[in-house]
């Protein structure tokens, strides 16, 4: 049992615009039985100053990532916590957060590693929401614990590790969605952003840099797919069948990305390398190119 | 080097932090967030006088003054980062009004041991590490200490 899509006309042209809902469709939903609305923000405590009326919380640190290894949460640990956010395994998902939806990309994505089916992004998540006037609330969400099934992950199809980037080198199209300054080397982290542990500066060879902000409109929607198409497609040179890596720092970023190029231009095999450069920047013997051009792939 | 020991006021939220559950810790660190005072006017008025944290991935200003060997904390952080603000009001709560040697002798790992690295991870602790350390360097620049 799925809520029905949002058929807001200005969802219509993506490839896929069931993944996406307005704020005037989640303002008239809230409450429909099978609707879960998630938020997800990088700061922590957001959510406690005021949150969508009935949103649950799912945090990307202390909820989604192993707390030992750096990896996800495995099937089990997956199951118990949407279970007790009320999150069954036909439950619709609204995900939406700060920072223009950044880790609720990010959470949409763990979603689907766990092949969750039908998860959605609040268009312009939190700004929009609030730029909007719409209500907010403090009140704990009164979720009933539900059983969500022990499914494992399966990470081939939009996940790629470090070794999938080395071997896909030369053949995968990499596109690089951080800042210029961490693209051209003159940094490891976003601007504004604390260092990260990096130890090298500068991006993966063959990588396009298309920084992720490119894929929004001011108002912190996505932008028509007109729009997205003449810079994944016309000025990157993304083209449908291609194999696809998106990377930034930690995934959140490239997360992002690959919902507009999976979700809205409606290209297959994208994979997010949430390793990232934090990764990458601090891997032994992986080549880096400094400056503002792709660079080649090195002779092995 | 002035050697490390904690002030009461920052053993007593230490303690306050310490004593709740993971999920209380967070409505703590909510609570404080939520009392930071303003800044006065003169910084207001004069945000050139305050040095940002780049530590903290939200825009976070602070600016210390020392008078007669007592120190006075300025910091300001925006509403939308509440995480950010609870860190930059505890060290207010904990700091302000203490004398130099106090200040300098808060151990630099101290916002580690709020038992907040669970329910908030290690990763956003680092900003407030980074705020106590400015705090620390400008009280070192100001009093000559």
């Amino acid at each position: 049992m799925t809520v029905e899509r949002d058929q807001d006309p200005a969802l219509q042209g993506f490839a896929h615009p069931e993944r996406l809902v307005t704020t005037g469709w989640l303002a008239e939903h809230l409450g429909t039985p099978g609707l879960v609305v998630v938020e997800s923000d990088e700061d922590v405590l957001l959510y406690e100053t005021g949150h969508i009326p009935g949103a649950v919380k799912i945090d990307w640190h202390t909820d989604l990532n192993d707390p030992v290894a750096r990896d996800y949460i495995d099937g089990a640990a997956f199951a118990k916590l949407v279970g007790s956010k009320g999150i069954g395994r036909d439950t619709t998902v609204v995900i939406y957060g700060d920072k223009n939806n950044w880790w609720a990309a990010y959470a949409l994505w763990v979603f689907t590693l766990f092949g969750h089916e039908d998860v959605r992004l609040l268009d312009g998540g939190r700004t929009k929401w609030e730029a909007e006037g719409r209500a907010y609330t403090t009140e704990a969400p009164a979720s009933t614990a539900v059983d969500y099934p022990v499914v494992e992950r399966d990470d081939a199809p939009i996940r790629a590790y470090k070794e999938d980037v080395l071997a896909a080198l030369g053949s995968a199209k990499l596109v690089d969605v951080r800042s210029a300054p961490e693209y051209v080397g003159d940094r490891t982290t976003a601007p504004d952003y604390p260092e990260e542990g990096a130890l090298r500066a500068g991006h993966i060879p063959t990588a396009a840099s298309v920084p992720w902000g490119r894929a929004v409109a001011e108002d912190g929607t996505f932008k028509k797919t007109e729009e997205l198409s003449a810079i994944y497609l016309d000025e990157v040179g993304l083209r449908p069948g291609d194999s696809i890596i998106a990377y930034c720092r930690i995934g959140e970023r490239s997360s992002h990305t690959w919902f507009a190029l999976t979700h809205l231009l409606g290209l297959e095999g994208v994979r997010n390398y949430d390793g990232s450069w934090t990764e990458w920047g601090s891997a032994v013997r992986v080549p880096i190119v400094r400056g503002d051009q792709p660079g080649e792939v090195p002779a092995r | 080097m002035a050697k490390t020991t904690l002030p009461g006021s920052l053993a007593a939220i230490q303690d306050d932090f310490l004593a709740l559950d993971q999920g209380e810790r967070l409505q703590l660190l909510l609570e404080f967030s939520q009392s930071l005072p303003e800044l006065s006017e003169r910084y207001r008025d004069h945000p050139d006088l305050l040095e940002r944290v780049v530590e903290c991935q939200s825009p976070v200003y602070l600016f210390v003054d020392v008078e007669d060997g007592v120190v006075r904390i300025n910091v300001t952080a925006p509403k939308e980062s509440p995480t950010t603000r609870g860190f930059a009001s505890i060290l207010h709560e904990g700091l302000d009004g203490l004398t130099v040697d106090e200040v300098l002798g808060v151990p630099a790992d101290y916002p580690l041991d709020l038992g907040l690295t669970e329910a908030v991870s290690p990763l956003r602790i680092r900003g407030m590490m980074g705020m106590l350390g400015r705090i620390q360097r400008q009280v070192r620049e100001k009093s000559g200490a």
